[in-house]
């Protein structure tokens, strides 16, 4: 008992930056970063990421949606039932999600017909439920947004690298911009980059190059 | 009868869920370790794709699209419920679940010890929203609709299966240290889903 007010007595005294709350930020960068290390929301990490501009809507969406529900979540948490936790979430996380469709499809309509069906299953997202289950449940609001915010940016960050290589590679272009042709080469688009099995196997490059470089390793 | 084959056999080779669209991949590459279990959670998806699918093309084509409502009363035939498909679907998929497993955990507890543990992970398994939101974007019947959540699990079981034999055999191989684990089952996915490609030649 006197441990817990001594811990909330020292949270109240941090600051809105303090040590611990950056690391909540930049710790899903890199070592624990949602893609990689977590092994979460590869689904759509793999499959919007075929050129650069759905791959960047869809990194804002997801932190979107995941800073936001991880705060509702997190100011809720007290007052939801551990058995229909599930649902709730579901139906929180569901909300933002037509939130952002509804706004994608007003302002940006031609990327959220790229997207198609990825808009609607960022509701299945692992990373939006994972950080919900595993950190907004036993959090408060503010260390909450910024764990949802650092995870959204860490997803950004592995998607956009992606979507770099892949559309680079696979149709010469950056954002739709003829890199190559624009410096006077002719490129002949690679196509296993743009098909499924090309992003798999980039993303395993990916993760190989990271784990040289953090030193994690899985035991098997 | 020929069409419905023909949904079945695109759904489960040409439209893989994982291979085509990467849908599921989480918990595909969560749970493959082992072949027994990546088998009972694919039982499990195919009977809840099988459920849900047909569940909520009724609820879209009775409920949600607009002018469908008229059935209830003429005056309801302008509304447009279309905004709220993500909320009622997953509800219903979660409510299916939660069903499910407390019927299964009822009926046979044998088969809920082993189905048990996977139940409530469906519900958040991207397949299932996936296909239930793929549906919606084709011309499909009810029973087509049926088809394809059937086929679409079965898909995704070859697939699971698939991986969890190579990988079960992975074991016993000298993988490279930062390469282990997750980064050798993406290089592994990525040439099974090459094998799966040559099925794109198919023409249905």
């Amino acid at each position: 008992m006197s441990a817990e007010v001594a811990e909330v007595k020292v949270e109240k005294a941090e600051p809105l930056f303090s040590k611990k709350n950056k690391k909540l930020f930049t710790n899903p960068l890199d070592i624990d970063n949602p893609v990689t290390v977590q092994v979460l929301g590869v689904c759509s990490s793999l499959a919007v990421t075929t050129q650069m501009k759905p791959a960047f809507v869809m990194s804002i969406g997801l932190t979107i949606v995941t800073a936001c529900s991880n705060v509702v979540i997190s100011a809720l948490r007290n007052t939801i039932p551990s058995r229909i936790r599930i649902i709730v979430q579901l139906a929180i996380v569901s909300l933002w999600v037509i939130l952002v469709d509804q706004i994608l499809k007003a302002y940006v309509y031609d990327v959220s017909k790229q997207l198609s069906v990825f808009v609607g299953l960022i509701i299945t997202n692992c990373i939006v439920m994972g950080r919900l289950e595993a950190f907004a449940m036993g959090n408060k609001p503010w260390p909450s947004f910024i764990d949802g915010i650092g995870n959204g940016v860490g997803y950004g960050l592995i998607l956009m690298t992606l979507a770099f290589v892949r559309e680079l590679f696979g149709a010469g272009s950056l954002f739709g911009f003829k890199v190559w042709e624009s410096m006077g080469l002719h490129y002949q688009g690679n196509g296993l980059m743009l098909l499924p099995a090309g992003a798999c196997i980039l993303l395993g490059v990916i993760i190989w190059v990271q784990r040289s470089i953090n030193g994690y390793r899985e035991s098997h | 009868m020929e069409n419905l084959i023909n949904i079945g056999i695109r759904s489960i080779f040409i439209d893989n869920m994982i291979f085509a669209y990467f849908l599921g991949m989480c918990s595909f590459l969560a749970i493959s370790k082992k072949v027994k279990t990546a088998f009972g959670l694919g039982i499990a998806v195919v009977f809840v794709l099988g459920v849900t699918v047909p569940i909520n093309w009724l609820i879209q084509n009775y409920i949600l699209i607009p002018g469908s409502l008229g059935w209830i009363h003429p005056s309801l035939q302008n509304v447009d419920l279309n905004f709220l498909q993500f909320i009622v679907f997953i509800s219903v998929i979660s409510a299916i679940v939660q069903l499910t497993e407390m019927a299964v955990e009822k009926l046979s507890p044998a088969l809920y010890g082993t189905l048990g543990i996977f139940l409530p992970l469906i519900a958040v398994n991207c397949s299932v929203l996936g296909a239930a939101l793929f549906m919606v974007g084709r011309p499909y019947n009810l029973g087509e609709a049926t088809v394809f959540g059937i086929g679409s699990g079965i898909g995704w079981m070859l697939a699971i299966v698939a991986l969890a034999g190579v990988r079960e055999k992975m074991k016993y191989s000298n993988v490279p240290g930062p390469l282990k684990g997750l980064g050798i089952t993406f290089l592994l996915v990525g040439l099974m889903s090459l094998g799966f490609l040559s099925f794109l030649g198919f023409s249905l």
